[in-house]
C-alpha cells in the first residue's frame, strides 16, 4: 500500500461492510491490485478514477458477479464470501447499473416488483401499490404516478425507480454506479437528494462517479481508484476538485503534489494546483 | 393517508395517469393525451377507425349492417381472430411467427385424416392435430432458445415446411370432405346460443363486471387509494349491459349468437385475465419490453419464449380445425391465401405494437372485425378479392405508421 490515507474517515464507527487487500486479474490485466475500501451505516463513499481505474470490477466482486483472486470482505464484522448477484441480495447488497434494466412499457409499480410480485391466489395490486407509495414517499421522489410508464419518466425519475426497486429487498449497503451520469442538472440534484435521503434511512452508500461536483456535494468519504490500485483516500468536506484530479489523474507522489499546491495557493490566493492534464479529463 | 397526498401534491398534473382516479370528461380527454404522449394508443384508434368502415360500408350497401349480414360476420371473424390472439402473444414478447397460416392449415388437414381417414371420433382428432401444433411451437422455441436463430427465420422455413407436410398428408386427392353431420361442422356452422341463454350470459357478464370492479374499488379504499366510485362502476356495468343486450337482440333478429363466437370471446377474455392479473402475463410484457431487465429480475426468459411460441402455434391450430369445420373440408388452400396476414394484420391493426411489450386480448379481436368489416363490406359491393387486399393493405400501414409514431412519441417523451 503506497497510497497516502490524508484526510481520516469522517465516521468513526465500526464499518458496514470492509474490503482489505482485494485483488483481481483478467489473463494479464491485472484490474484491481491489493484494494482497501470501507463503508460505515449512514455513509456515503464516493468512488472516483479514470477510465479502467477498476471501479466497474470493484462494484461487480461486490455484487457477486466477479469472485475476487484474493483479499478478505468483512461484511457486519464476519467474513463473508459472494459467489453469486443472490447471495449479494441475501446478504443486503444491492447494485443500480449504470443501464437502469427497466422495462418502459411497464409502470413503475410493475417495474418496482417484477419478478417478485406480491400475490395471494392472484396477483395483489392494491398491496404492491401500497408498498410502492410508502417506497417513493419515504424517498421524497417526485414520481408523477405510481401508475405512470417509464416511458413517460425523466431520467432522473427513471435513476429514481431504479434505486428504488433496490431497495425493496431491504439491503444495507447500496452501490450506484454513475448514478448522475447523462442527467441534466435539476435531474442530477434530484438524484443527489435521494442519495442524501439514502444516508439518512441509515444505508451504506458506494457511488461511482465521474463528476467531481456531485462527489464534493453529497459524499462523506472520497475513495480513488487509480489502475487497479488506491490512490488515496479523502474527507469530502475539506477536499478540493483539484486535489481529486491529482489524485485521479496520479501525480506520481499525492502528498508532495498537493503540498505544494496547497503552498502556491497560499502564495497567489487562488487556486492553482491543477495540472494540464487534470483540466484535460474533467 | 396525508401522506399519499403528497406524493400526488408533488406533481399533480401526473396523477391524470391514474385509471382509478374519479375524472369527468375533460379528465378523460387529459388520460387519452397523456397516454398518447406516453405512446400506449390503446384500443382508441381501432375503435375510431370501426366506426368509420361500418359508416362507410352501411352507406355504400344498407344490407351491410344488417343482422343477417352482421350474424356472418361475428361468425367469420372467430378462425383467424383465434390464430391473430395468438399472433398477439408472439408480438407481445417482440417475435413474430409467420407460419401460423401453414400450422392452421395442416392442422385442418390432420384432424381430417385422422376423423375421416382414420376413424377416430372428431374431439380426438381436434387434439391430436393441437398436440402437434403444441409440439412444433415447442421445437421452434428449441432453435430459437439454443441456436438464437430470429423468429421469423425458423417461422418462414416453418412456413415453407408445414405447408409441404400438410399437401403430403392430403394426398393426391388433395382435400378430403368433413360429413356435414359430425359434431364438429354443426359446431362450426349451425349451432347458435338460444336466446334466453344470450341475454342470460349477457346479464351474467355486466353482473361479473360490476361484482369484480366493486370487489377492487372497496380493496383499494380500504387500503387508502384512490378508486372508482360505486356509481361509476354501476354505470359502465349499466353501459354494458344495455350494448351488448341491443347487439344480441340485434342478432337474434335474425340467427343470433353462434357458439363457435362465444368460443372466441371466452379465448379473449381469459387471455385478457392472463395478462393482466398473473405475474406470467406481466413477464411476457416485461419479456417484450426488456429482456435483460427481465432477466435480471429473475424471469426465465427462455421459458416465457417458448410458451409464446407454444401459444401461438397452439392457437393458430384451434384456428385453422375451426375455418375447415366451417368450410366442411380440409383441402390444400386451408390456411393459405390471406390467413396468415391477415391473422397478423388483425394483431397489428388492434393494437399490438411489432415493436414488443405493447399491445391487449382485446387487440385481436377489434382488429379482426375490422379486416372482417373490409372483406364483408367489399365482397357485398360484389368487388373481387383485388379491392380487399388493397383496402387491407392501406388500413394495416395505416395501424403501423401509427405504432410507429406512437413509439418515436415514447421516446421523445421519455426524455423530457
Ligand atoms: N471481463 C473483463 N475481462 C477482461 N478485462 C476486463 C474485464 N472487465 C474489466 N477489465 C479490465 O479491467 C480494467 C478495469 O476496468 P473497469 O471496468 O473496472 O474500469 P472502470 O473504472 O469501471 O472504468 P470506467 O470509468 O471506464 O467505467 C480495465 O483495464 C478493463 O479493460
Ligand atoms: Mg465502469
Amino acid at each position: 500500500m503506497t497510497a497516502s490515507s490524508v484526510s481520516p474517515a469522517a465516521t468513526m464507527t465500526a464499518p458496514l461492510l470492509s474490503l482489505r487487500g482485494i485483488t483481481k486479474s483478467f489473463g494479464a490485466v491485472a484490474a484491481l491490485t491489493d484494494v482497501d475500501l470501507d463503508v460505515a451505516a449512514g455513509e456515503v463513499v464516493a468512488l472516483v478514477g479514470d477510465n479502467g481505474a477498476g471501479k466497474s470490477t470493484l462494484v461487480k466482486v461486490l455484487s457477486g458477479v466477479h469472485a475476487p483472486d484474493s483479499g478478505t470482505i468483512t461484511f457486519e464484522s464476519e467474513e463473508v464470501s459472494i459467489p453469486s448477484p443472490a447471495a449479494a441480495q441475501q446478504l443486503g447488497i444491492a447494485t443500480v447499473f449504470q443501464d437502469l434494466a427497466l422495462c418502459e412499457n411497464l409502470n413503475v409499480i410493475e417495474n418496482l416488483f417484477l419478478g417478485r410480485e406480491l400475490r395471494g391466489h392472484r396477483l395483489d395490486d392494491v398491496r404492491m401499490e401500497v408498498r410502492s407509495r410508502e417506497l417513493l414517499q419515504q424517498l421524497s421522489a417526485k414520481i408523477p404516478s405510481v401508475r405512470a410508464p417509464i416511458a413517460a419518466l425523466s431520467g432522473g425519475q427513471r435513476q429514481t425507480v431504479a434505486i428504488a426497486r433496490s431497495l425493496l429487498g431491504d439491503p444495507k449497503v447500496i452501490i450506484l454506479d454513475e448514478p448522475t451520469a447523462a442527467l441534466g442538472v435539476a435531474q442530477t440534484a434530484e438524484v443527489l437528494n435521494l442519495i442524501d435521503r439514502l444516508r439518512e434511512r441509515g444505508h451504506g452508500v458506494i457511488m461511482i462517479s465521474h463528476n467531481m461536483a456531485d462527489v464534493t456535494a453529497v459524499a462523506d468519504r472520497v475513495v480513488v481508484l487509480r489502475l487497479g490500485r488506491n490512490n488515496g483516500v479523502f474527507d469530502a468536506e475539506t477536499v478540493t476538485a483539484e486535489e481529486l484530479v491529482t489524485a485521479i489523474t496520479g501525480a506520481s507522489d499525492n502528498a508532495v503534489t498537493r503540498r505544494s499546491a496547497r503552498r502556491r495557493r497560499g502564495a497567489a490566493g487562488a487556486p492553482a494546483g491543477v495540472t494540464k492534464e487534470g483540466t484535460d479529463d474533467e | 393517508m396525508s401522506d399519499l397526498d403528497t406524493v400526488e401534491a408533488v406533481a399533480p398534473a401526473a396523477a391524470e395517469f391514474d385509471p382509478d382516479r374519479p375524472r369527468g370528461f375533460r379528465g378523460t380527454l387529459t388520460v387519452l393525451g397523456e397516454r398518447f404522449r406516453g405512446g400506449d394508443l390503446g384500443v382508441a384508434p381501432v375503435v375510431a377507425g370501426l366506426i368509420v368502415i361500418w359508416t362507410v360500408m352501411q352507406s355504400l350497401n344498407p344490407i351491410f349492417l344488417s343482422s343477417t349480414n352482421l350474424v356472418n360476420l361475428a361468425i367469420e371473424c372467430v378462425p383467424v381472430g383465434i390464430i391473430a390472439l395468438g399472433v398477439m402473444f408472439m408480438l407481445l414478447v417482440g417475435q413474430i411467427d409467420l407460419s401460423v397460416g401453414s400450422i392452421s392449415g395442416l392442422s385442418a388437414a390432420v384432424t381430417a385424416v385422422l376423423f375421416v381417414d382414420q376413424g377416430l371420433s372428431p374431439w380426438l382428432a381436434v387434439a391430436g392435430a393441437v398436440l402437434l401444433a403444441c409440439l412444433i411451437g415447442w421445437l421452434y422455441a428449441q432453435v430459437f432458445n439454443r441456436l438464437g436463430v430470429p423468429s421469423f427465420v425458423i417461422t418462414l422455413a416453418g412456413l415453407l415446411g408445414f405447408l409441404g407436410v400438410q399437401l403430403w398428408m392430403l394426398g393426391a386427392k388433395g382435400s378430403i370432405n368433413l360429413p356435414f353431420d359430425s359434431g364438429l361442422v354443426t359446431f362450426a356452422q349451425l349451432q347458435f346460443v338460444p336466446p334466453w341463454l344470450s341475454y342470460a350470459l349477457v346479464a351474467a357478464g355486466a353482473v361479473a363486471l360490476f361484482a369484480s370492479g366493486y370487489a377492487r374499488a372497496s380493496a383499494r379504499r380500504s387500503a387508502g387509494l384512490p378508486a372508482t366510485s360505486t356509481q361509476a362502476l354501476l354505470l359502465r356495468s349499466a353501459v354494458l349491459l344495455v350494448g351488448l343486450g341491443a347487439a344480441v337482440w340485434y342478432l337474434n333478429r335474425d340467427r343470433g349468437v353462434g357458439w363457435m363466437f362465444v368460443l372466441f370471446l371466452g379465448l379473449v377474455l381469459v387471455t385478457h385475465y392472463v395478462l393482466s392479473r398473473t405475474k406470467y402475463g406481466k413477464s411476457l410484457y416485461a419479456v417484450g419490453g426488456n429482456v435483460e431487465a427481465a432477466r435480471r429480475a429473475g424471469i426465465n426468459v427462455k421459458a416465457i419464449y417458448a410458451s409464446a411460441f407454444m401459444l401461438c402455434t397452439t392457437l393458430a391450430a384451434i384456428g385453422g380445425v375451426l375455418a375447415a369445420a366451417r368450410l366442411a373440408a380440409a383441402n390444400q388452400s386451408s390456411g393459405g391465401g390471406d390467413v396468415n396476414l391477415n391473422a397478423i394484420a388483425a394483431a397489428v391493426i388492434g393494437g399490438t405494437s411489432l415493436f414488443g411489450g405493447r399491445g391487449s386480448a382485446f387487440a385481436a379481436l377489434l382488429g379482426i372485425v375490422v379486416i372482417q368489416s373490409i372483406s364483408s363490406g367489399l365482397t357485398l359491393l360484389n368487388l373481387d378479392s383485388s379491392y380487399r387486399f388493397m383496402v387491407t393493405g392501406a388500413v394495416l400501414l395505416l395501424a403501423v405508421a401509427l405504432d410507429s409514431v406512437a413509439r418515436r412519441s415514447r421516446a421523445s417523451s421519455g426524455r423530457a
